[in-house]
């Protein structure tokens, strides 16, 4: 029997920035269902690897597939449209309006019509909905609170939020924990495992490596651009090249 | 004793954004009396005034409809500077029809507006990625450009322009239909912009990654943001061309670019009301202070200087917000 079609397939991306490589002939693959881990320390081109694959940014050279469909280059709403949504590591809601109206932008989407078969419905209610399965507390009314005014916490749970209102196959997030405290990571986690449980596919940006390395099947490490291993959790860890990233080389 | 000014929001505000359950009379007047102001103050007033006025109040609806037109550019994050450029096709296309054609006014001003709308709306097109300052300038060229085309090229009467084309049957006539225009625009595009089209719309001058992010295609929302507010201005165009009786290069002046925006900024943008309610105070004002001969300008300007900062938010803003406010003084301990 032939091997199942992977859900995404990355091979030999590259990006230069002017004179720097921030993404040097990275290559992977994603199986449907998996939750897959890209670390590395800052700089090492994490951000621009996602912003490649969902579209903000066009490689140099390399090509990203996506249920074998080439999607190289295509514009972010397309890739949207395919089911792949993102969050950003900079969270950007729309600071005016109240938490849940910033879901109603990606519940106008033309992949949320489609799915509902033509019909928007009413879309307070499914971002309501949403908020609450995002943390937001009902009672507390927090999802009526303008964007503005919310701490950090509940802007995260926000970006999380969007990123679910696409009904995604595959959904990236981009430093979901950074600046979040022990117990809001904590809180967050079960949200992740019950995306998994639906079967989304999941690629995770990470720099709290204990929180990760307990929910990713799989983690890929990126130095300069650079895939330098991959594996499970622990086990890249140990790896050598790995090691050197993280705490430096030795000086001769 | 210290004392400290407390602003309070009306309940029935907070309840009136998503929700309407009224309770009483006194609420419902006090959603209502907003939007009845402009209704009688346009159709009631306008028709007891004198020709002189009518005729001053009918450039002023041409001027409030390019400056709701500029609003709508402006809630889609497109800085305009031309809104000569669609107020000179809108007049170009009505006085073509109506002069070679002969076609009647009922028919060239429904043309020309959705005819403008589309033909300016191919012109922006390739420029419609450049964002802020950039899409401004190409926004201001093109009527230069197209007035010097004209007058190069002698096409559609050139310098001289189109004359003798078909006026109103009567001043009143006019009067209306430029004020149902008006109440049109007003209303539906505020009605738009409440929607959650005009969220989307919001959302892409707010934060336009964000909104690609949302598997939207934010050229195409803008294309059509464009195709409204272009068609506005060409309606205004097409109006005013019968009203002149004529068309020719002085659609293209930079009178109807400036206009917009001084009232926009008086005014209050993003709110439609507000530019209306800009453009209602200076076509007239600057019709009164005619009197005073060559000091004109200087005291035209003085009094935008003035305005600007006293009330950089707009006079719409403003009001909006003592209207939904209860003020009292409250005494610190």
């Amino acid at each position: 029997m032939n091997k199942p079609l992977p859900l995404l397939k990355v091979s030999g991306l590259t990006k230069s920035f002017g004179g720097v490589m921030a993404v040097l002939n990275v290559s992977f693959e994603l199986k449907e269902g998996e939750l897959l881990g890209i670390i590395g320390p800052n700089g090492s081109g994490k951000t621009t690897l996602v912003n490649l694959v969902t579209g903000f940014v066009k490689p140099n050279s390399g090509r990203v597939e996506y249920r074998g469909k080439n999607i190289t280059g295509w514009a972010p709403y397309k890739v949207v449209g395919l089911g792949i949504s993102r969050t950003f590591q900079m969270v950007r809601p729309f600071y005016q309006l109240p938490a849940f109206k910033n879901l109603i932008v990606p519940l106008y989407s033309s992949r949320v019509k489609k799915l509902a078969g033509g019909k928007y419905g009413d879309r307070n209610a499914v971002a309501l909905d949403l908020l609450e399965e995002v943390g937001f507390e009902r009672d507390a009314r927090v999802a009526y609170k303008v964007a503005g005014s919310l701490p950090q916490g509940y802007l995260k749970r926000l970006e999380l939020a969007k990123g679910m209102a696409l009904r995604p196959d595959l959904i990236i997030l981009d430093e979901l924990f950074s600046g979040l405290s022990l117990a809001e990571v904590a809180s967050i986690v079960p949200i992740i495992e019950k995306l998994r449980f639906q079967g989304i596919t999941i690629i995770m940006i990470e720099h709290r490596l204990k929180e990760l390395f307990r929910i990713a099947d799989r983690v890929l490490v990126l130095n300069y651009g650079e895939k330098i291993a991959e594996g499970p959790g622990e086990e890249v860890m140990e790896s050598e090249p790995v090691k050197k990233a993280y705490l430096g080389s030795e000086t001769q | 004793m210290k004392k400290r000014k407390e602003r309070i929001d009306r309940g029935i505000k907070a309840r009136s954004e998503d929700i309407f359950a009224l309770s009483s009379y006194r609420e419902m007047l006090y959603l209502l009396a907003p939007r009845a102001v402009p209704v009688v103050g346009l159709l009631g007033v306008a028709p007891f005034m004198s020709p002189y006025w009518q005729e001053i109040f009918i450039s002023t609806a041409i001027y409030a409809l390019l400056a709701i037109s500029w609003d709508l550019l402006i809630s889609a994050g497109l800085v305009s500077l031309g809104q000569s450029l669609f107020y000179g096709i809108g007049s170009y296309i009505a006085g073509t029809l109506n002069h070679y054609w002969g076609w009647s006014p009922l028919f060239t001003i429904p043309v020309a507006t959705v005819g403008g709308g589309l033909l300016c709306t191919v012109f922006l097109l390739p420029v419609l990625r450049l964002r802020g300052i950039y899409f401004a300038m190409v926004t201001l060229v093109l009527p230069l450009m197209f007035s010097r085309l004209v007058e190069a090229t002698r096409i559609l009467g050139g310098t001289e322009g189109l004359p003798g084309l078909t006026p109103f049957p009567n001043q009143l006539t006019a009067l209306y239909v430029i004020q149902l225009a008006l109440l049109a625009a007003l209303f539906g595009f505020r009605r738009l912009m409440a929607s959650d089209y005009g969220l989307v719309i919001k959302g892409i001058n707010d934060n336009d990654r964000s909104v690609m992010n949302a598997g939207i295609n934010i050229y195409w929302y803008k294309t059509q943001i464009l195709f409204l507010g272009a068609s506005v201005g060409s309606f205004a165009g097409a109006f005013g061309t019968h009203i002149d009786m004529f068309a020719g290069m002085p659609g293209f002046a930079l009178d109807y670019a400036i206009m917009p925006v001084a009232a926009a900024v008086v005014g209050g943008m993003g709110t439609f009301a507000g530019p209306m309610i800009g453009a209602f105070i200076l076509v007239p004002l600057s019709e009164i202070l005619r009197a005073l001969g060559a000091l004109r300008i200087v005291f035209y300007g003085l009094f935008l200087v003035i305005f600007i900062v006293a009330l950089p938010e707009g006079i719409f803003h403003y009001v909006q917000r003592k209207y939904h406010q209860l003020e009292r003084w409250v005494e610190l301990v």
